[in-house]
Formats: C-alpha cells, sequence, structure tokens
C-alpha cells in the first residue's frame, strides 16, 4: 500500500541524511521526498512517500519517529488529506503541435510559462495522478525533460501537524 | 567563568559527573588532552588501540549503569572506535564518545585525518553531533549525556573541531542543570490501562512464563522484577543480555531461553499461554522459526522504546514505559486485584516445568581426562560464590558462561550479544575493574577472541587493573567449528589457531603473572591461585577439550520444541 507520510523535524543539518539512512539502512523504499523550511524557520516539513504492508508501515513511522530531530510526525493516508505535485516538464511545440499542446495545458489548468519557437515549459501542480495522466497525453517523442517534486500532502479539517 | 572549549568539554564532563574517560590523543584533540593534563579530578585511562577504549567505556557503563565516556582522535582514531560503538548501540549501552575533528574551516576539504565521523557513525548510534561553535559546546554535551541515558540508552557520538577547543578563546561557562528538547520526549511512565488489561490476563493464565532481555538490566528494573516474579509464583526466562536481572541460582529461573537455552525454558516458552516479554527485543537468537514462536500464547510486550514493540512478532498487549516503573505498577496492581493467580493450573505448570528440568539439559561428561569448559565456569563460579563481574568475549565459550555462571546480581554480566564482538571482554573488563577496583573482575575468553584486543594487558599494567583473564583455549575459531561440524560435514575451514603465542610467556612478557592448567585435577587449584592473588592480574591460560560444543542448540529453522540436546543429557 502507499502511504503517504508527514514529518515535522528540526530544521538542522543532517536530518535529512538521517531520515535518508534510515531508509536504506533498513531497506525501506522511499517513492519520493521533499522538503523545505516551515514558517517557523527552526523547522521544516518533510513529505514522504512509500510503500509497504501494515507491519512495515508501522516500524518506518515508529522508527522515523525515534530519530533525536523529528518532532511529529503522521500518516497522511490513515485520513481525508489533501496531496499535491508540481510539474515542470519541457515538451516540443513546433507546427500543428502548438494548438494541441495548447489546448490539453489548459484541459489541465496548467500554464505555459516559456516559450521558444519549437518548445514551451508547462507548469503544473496537481495530484500525482493527474500529472502522470497528462504525461501520457503528451506523445513520448515531444517530452524534451520533467522535473517532478513529489507530493506535498496536507490533511483536511482545522487541526494540523504542528508545535 | 571564562574558559577555553578544550577547559569547558573537560569541565562538563566533571559536572556531569565523570570520572573516568578512556582514550588515545592525537593531532585534532591536543588542546584537549592539555586540560586534561592541568586538572586531576578526571581520570583518564590511556588504551592501546581506540577499539578497547570505546569497549572499556561500554564496560564500565555496563558494570555501573552511568554512562561511559571515551575520547578518540579524529581520522583513525574515530574509525578505530567504530566496532565499539556499534557493538554498544547493539546492546543498547549509555555512551558518551567524543571525537577530535580537523578544524572547521577545513571540514570537507580531505585535510589531514578527516573523516566524516558524522557520517559514519550515523548508522550506529542513537545521535550525535558537530560542535560547530564553542558556545554550543556545554549544552551539546548536556544533551549528548541526556540522549544517552534516558529512554531507550545508547551511544551518542561527539564530533568536537579543533578551533572549537581553542585555547586561546575564552568564553563564559555555564553547563546547563536540565536540558528540554521538544523532538525528544522519552515516556516516563506506562499506560495504567494498559498494565491492568496485562495483570488480567496473568492472573487468568494458566501456563505463563516470563521472557525478561537487557532492557531490565539497563533499566535497572531486577528488584521490581523480582518482585512480581515472586508475588505471581511465574517461571521466568532471560535473554543472554538479561542475564543477572533475576536471580539465576533461584527456583522459579528456568535459564537462558534460545539458541542455546535450556530444555526447559524453550519448552515452557513453546507451551505457555501467556508470554510476559519484560525489556526484551525477540531477537532472531531467541525466537527461532518465527511460525512456531509460542504458538499459543497470547503476549505482553513492556519496552520502553515502542519500535521493538511488535517488530518481530505481534503483540496483543503492548506497553510501552520503563521496566521499572511499570513493574513496580504491576506488581501494585496484582496485589489490590480482586483475582488471585490459579493456583491449581500453576502447580500444573511447574511440576510439567520441573519434568523438563528433569532431563538435565546441561549435563556434560565429567569422567574426561581433559578439562571440560562447563566444569572450568562451575567452578569459577564457586570460587567466587556467583559474585565476579564476568565479561565474555564471543564464541563458545561465551554461551558456556552464560549456562554454567548463574548470575544472582543485575549489571554483573558483560557481554556483547547484538553485534557478537570478538575482542569485547579484555577492554570491557577493564572498564568494570576501574569501576570497581575492590570487586572480582574475570575476562572469560577463546584463544581467538583474546588476540584480538591483547595489546590491552599493557593498559591493564600502567594503570594497575588487577583483573583475571580465564582463557578457555580450544585450539579453535570454537563456534565457527562447531557450525562447520554441524552443518558443513566436519570441514574445517580456517578455523584452527595454529601458530599460537604462548600465552604465559605472553602475559608475563606483560608484565603480568601467566599460568597454564592442563588437566582436570589441577584446575581448581589453579582458579584458586589466580583469584588469590588479587593485586596482580593474572592469565590463565586452560587448555580445554578442543572438540566439546555447545549443547542445547536450536538449529536453524527450527522452533523452541525442536532442541538439539547434547549426547551426555538425560532424555529418554
Ligand atoms: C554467539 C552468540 C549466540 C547467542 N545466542 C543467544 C541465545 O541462545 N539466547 C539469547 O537470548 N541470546 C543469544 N545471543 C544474543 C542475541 O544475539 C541478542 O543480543 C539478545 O538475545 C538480545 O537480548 P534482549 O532481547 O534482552 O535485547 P537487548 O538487546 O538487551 O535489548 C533490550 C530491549 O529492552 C528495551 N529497553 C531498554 N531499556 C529499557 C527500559 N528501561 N525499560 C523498558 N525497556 C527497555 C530496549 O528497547 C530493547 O528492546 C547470542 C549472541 C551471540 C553473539
Ligand atoms: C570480530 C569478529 N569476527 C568474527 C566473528 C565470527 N565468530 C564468532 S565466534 C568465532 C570464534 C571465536 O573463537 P574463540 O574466541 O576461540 O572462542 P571459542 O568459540 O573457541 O570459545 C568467530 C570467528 C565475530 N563474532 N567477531
Ligand atoms: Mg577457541
Amino acid at each position: 500500500m502507499r502511504h503517504i507520510i508527514s514529518i515535522l523535524m528540526e530544521n538542522e543539518a543532517g536530518a535529512l541524511s538521517r531520515v535518508a539512512g534510515l531508509f536504506s539502512a533498513r531497506g525501506y523504499n522511499i517513492e519520493s521526498l521533499t522538503v523545505a523550511p516551515t514558517e517557523d524557520p527552526t523547522l521544516s516539513r518533510m513529505t514522504l512517500v512509500t510503500r509497504g504492508n501494515e507491519e512495515i508501515i508501522e516500524q518506518i513511522t515508529k522508527q522515523l519517529h525515534k530519530l533525536i530531530e523529528v518532532v511529529k510526525l503522521a500518516d497522511l493516508s490513515e485520513g481525508v488529506h489533501i496531496e499535491r505535485e508540481m510539474m515542470l516538464i519541457k515538451v516540443l511545440a513546433k507546427g500543428s503541435h502548438r494548438a494541441e499542446i495548447k489546448r490539453l495545458v489548459d484541459i489541465f489548468r496548467g500554464s505555459i510559462i516559456d516559450v521558444t519557437d519549437s518548445s514551451y515549459i508547462v507548469e503544473m501542480t496537481g495530484t500525482s495522478d493527474k500529472l502522470d495522466a497528462f504525461i501520457g497525453a503528451v506523445h513520448e517523442d515531444l517530452i524534451v525533460e520533467t522535473v517532478r517534486t513529489g507530493p506535498s500532502g496536507i490533511a483536511r479539517g482545522t487541526k494540523g501537524l504542528s508545535l | 567563568m571564562e574558559l577555553s572549549g578544550a577547559e569547558i568539554l573537560v569541565q562538563c564532563l566533571k559536572d556531569e559527573g565523570v570520572e573516568h574517560l578512556f582514550g588515545y590523543p592525537g593531532g585534532a584533540v591536543l588542546h584537549i588532552y592539555d586540560a586534561i593534563f592541568k586538572q586531576d579530578e578526571l581520570r583518564h585511562i590511556l588504551v592501546r588501540h581506540e577499539q578497547g577504549a570505546v569497549h572499556a567505556a561500554d564496560g564500565y557503563a555496563r558494570a555501573t549503569g552511568k554512562p561511559g565516556v571515551a575520547l578518540l582522535t579524529s581520522g583513525p582514531g574515530a574509525t578505530n572506535g567504530v566496532t565499539g560503538i556499534a557493538t554498544a548501540y547493539m546492546d543498547s549501552i549509555p555512551m558518551v564518545v567524543l571525537t577530535g575533528q580537523v578544524p572547521t574551516p577545513f571540514i570537507g576539504s580531505d585535510a589531514f585525518q578527516e573523516v566524516d565521523t558524522l557520517g559514519i557513525t550515523r548508522p550506529c548510534v542513537k545521535h550525535n553531533f558537530l560542535v560547530k561553535d564553542v558556545r554550543d559546546l556545554a549544552e551539546t554535551l548536556k544533551k549528548a549525556f541526556y540522549i544517552a541515558t534516558s529512554g531507550r540508552p545508547g551511544p551518542v557520538v561527539v564530533d568536537v573541531p579543533k578551533d572549537v577547543t581553542d585555547p586561546n578563546i575564552k568564553i563564559p561557562y555555564v553547563y546547563p542543570k536540565t536540558i528540554k528538547m521538544r523532538s525528544y520526549n522519552p515516556v516516563k511512565k506506562g499506560h495504567l490501562g494498559q498494565i491492568k488489561k496485562a495483570v488480567d490476563l496473568i492472573l487468568s493464565a494458566k501456563r505463563p512464563v516470563i521472557y525478561s532481555g537487557g532492557g531490565v538490566v539497563t533499566g535497572d528494573g531486577a528488584a521490581e522484577l523480582t518482585d512480581l516474579v515472586r508475588e505471581m509464583n511465574l517461571p521466568i526466562t532471560s535473554t543472554l543480555m538479561g542475564l543477572g536481572g533475576y536471580p539465576g541460582t533461584d527456583r522459579q529461573f528456568l535459564g537462558m531461553l534460545g539458541m542455546h537455552g535450556t530444555y526447559e525454558a524453550n519448552m515452557a516458552m513453546h507451551d505457555c499461554d501467556v508470554l510476559i516479554a519484560i525489556g526484551a527485543r525477540f531477537d532472531d537468537r531467541v525466537t527461532g522459526k518465527i511460525k512456531d514462536f509460542c504458538p499459543e500464547a497470547k503476549i505482553i510486550h513492556i519496552d520502553i522504546d515502542p519500535a521493538s514493540i511488535s517488530k518481530n512478532v505481534r503483540v496483543d498487549i503492548p506497553i510501552v514505559g520503563p521496566v521499572k516503573s511499570v513493574l513496580a505498577d504491576m506488581v501494585k496492581v496484582a496485589k489490590e486485584h480482586k483475582n488471585q493467580p490459579n493456583k491449581e493450573a500453576l502447580a500444573q505448570w511447574w511440576s510439567l516445568i520441573e519434568k523438563w528440568r528433569a532431563v538435565n539439559c546441561l549435563k556434560y561428561n565429567t569422567k574426561s581426562k581433559r578439562i571440560k569448559p562447563q566444569h572450568a565456569i562451575e567452578l569459577l563460579h564457586k570460587i567466587t560464590n556467583g559474585d565476579a563481574y564476568i565479561a565474555s568475549d564471543v564464541g563458545q565459550h561465551q554461551m558456556w558462561t552464560a549456562q554454567y555462571y548463574p548470575f544472582d546480581k543485575s549489571q554483573h554480566w558483560l557481554t556483547s550479544g547484538g553485534l557478537g564482538t570478538m575482542g569485547f571482554g579484555l577492554p570491557a573488563a577493564m572498564g568494570a575493574k576501574v569501576a570497581h577496583p575492590d570487586k572480582d573482575v574475570v575476562c572469560i575468553t577463546g584463544d581467538g577472541s583474546i588476540q584480538m584486543n591483547i595489546q590491552e594487558l599493557a593498559t591493564c599494567k600502567q594503570f594497575d587493573l588487577p583483573l583475571k583473564v580465564m582463557l578457555l583455549n580450544n585450539g579453535y575459531l570454537g563456534m565457527v567449528r562447531q557450525w562447520q561440524e554441524f552443518f558443513y560435514g566436519g570441514r574445517y575451514s580456517e578455523v584452527t589457531v595454529e601458530a599460537q603465542p604462548d600465552f604465559v610467556k605472553l602475559a608475563e612478557a606483560y608484565g603480568h603473572v601467566g599460568m597454564r592448567v592442563e588437566k582436570p585435577e589441577d584446575l581448581e587449584g589453579a582458579l584458586r591461585e589466580m583469584l588469590a592473588m588479587k593485586d596482580r592480574l593474572v592469565f590463565l591460560d586452560v587448555v580445554i577439550d578442543p572438540g566439546e560444543n555447545v549443547y542445547p542448540m536450536i538449529m536453524a529453522g527450527k522452533g523452541h520444541h525442536e532442541m538439539q540436546l547434547s549426547p551426555d543429557c538425560e532424555l529418554s
């Protein structure tokens, strides 16, 4: 099962490598990981997507919690939550493709943020599935490169992961 | 008070109550050694190899419950210490290891004797720190001791760049009295609801058994455990690490469990209906084949580390908390409980256990013309009244010690269980002797293991540490030979330690007393002579039967009820 885990941790050098090291040492997989400081600069917020059965996920959350720098964490998949991922994708846009891609970007509510006479850079935000779908919709020969942030997640409702 | 970083470091250790420090100097820690030179409260013990320093600090911690402290230089000093750090980590031993580092401006430049100590040690420490500013030094050290000793204990490394200890930069010194960390709050008490549920379950049990572990020893829970066991008339077995947490000579103690555990302990595990795991982590040496582990049991697990719970085996009633307070609460709840233990069922259970016990699984051939290691250890137990601090190395001799030296007291048994580090014994014994100069401290070792840190005999000479070394010399890497005998058709590949030094002369060369004993009839006399020399380190080379094996044994992939018993025992 896919799980999305949100981690609030001390914004200290080395904290990220502790998390990464934990996953490699214990053989857990990381599908994606994003991290940045929060409104409180002493804290960082990390969103981590992993896969495993219930026992493995339980171990992962417990082991993460054991890391001294981890202040709080939540398995967002346990409740209703929102996920968003951002993608920058460079596509070849020549001739008839230009209009076609523009149409596609509109349908997916993305925006074209850079234009040359033969390419576009498209910015798109959404669930990872939506981004996958967009990639699927563009002919693969037209894709020059894609950069994805990996999903960030937040639980719905008034409660938050904070101190 | 204005102090330099080096002086602050030394002063912090004193303020933390540290009396002994095991270390080895080098460029990156010169300022610190200068500060050590200028004082005489903190006693520094100069080892002969950094691995020895860390094991000695570890042995000190195991024998006292206080954190051990080691000081190493950067680069090779730190890497030499890694085996010691990993050893302490696997056994959850509180320790603070201070390592020198190249000056901050040089970090990352492949400077002389630079290694990424934080990166190298990260997977085998509870936590580690790099101190980049002298103003952070005192608080970081306070945190290091706090983290090392609280919750599930473990080693903490503090990496200190040379410029941070600069004697010319002085700053005001205050050592924080307490420390609070928003990201680290170990549990102080167990959940009372869970404790009540556990007591209910134990009282309703017909065939309960306690499986206690190293957490009882490090968590200072021996007295509370004994109360609980007696109060509820429970049978108890222990892991290798938990030995001494309950009196080993007591009738209710079934001996060690697991791969080389006793028949009665493992059978009780297999047949129990309620298992109470206390400060133990369901290691694979203990559980055997998971599918056959306690097939009929409901399981209660007390552990301070939530990650230990349901890691290898699913449990029914988890209690997260320190053994000491949880056990005290359990005794209280049991005493006030409206129900009593099921006396009749327990009596039946005990009579079944006595039948298993009658198999006498630790019996060995006492008629042999060669010295049997089991006999040597039993004699040592007799002569020391079971009261010595015993450090072991790793191998057959370690298992025999666990089986034939029943520990009545906690913190008297120092062994590397989790990592199984050969070379641990002698330096660990050193640590124990530093802590308890007036007590008997014996290192029980093997001919392979002792040669991994034998250089520490010189440390013992220099610092007047008259411990005893009892070498069970079988001329083999015995434990490996045993596996090759059982599982590789007796093809003894690279396990003969053919060119052995003359250990008697070697001991003498280091300035100690060396003795050798080869005949069973001379053994007791030799052991007595050894222990009578209170102020000398005596190295006794005991030449034992080379073919002796450790029994019982649960072979790989087998369950607790499928033990291989010794050909000498009485199962008919
Ligand atoms: C050659 C060899 C053979 C071995 N054979 C055996 C064998 O036959 N039988 C055997 O038992 N072992 C054997 N071992 C040792 C084995 O590898 C493990 O080290 C050992 O079983 C682990 O013991 P433990 O479960 O008590 O855990 P420890 O490693 O001592 O862990 C302690 C547990 O207690 C918890 N804890 C710590 N402090 C507290 C506290 N204050 N309150 C609550 N909980 C706390 C910790 O979180 C941890 O879960 C062998 C080792 C070697 C080298
Ligand atoms: C540092 C290290 N290397 C290798 C091993 C693997 N090993 C486990 S027991 C053993 C043999 C130990 O021989 P010895 O010290 O003579 O003890 P004996 O088994 O003969 O009593 C070996 C090589 C280990 N545990 N530690
Ligand atoms: Mg040997």
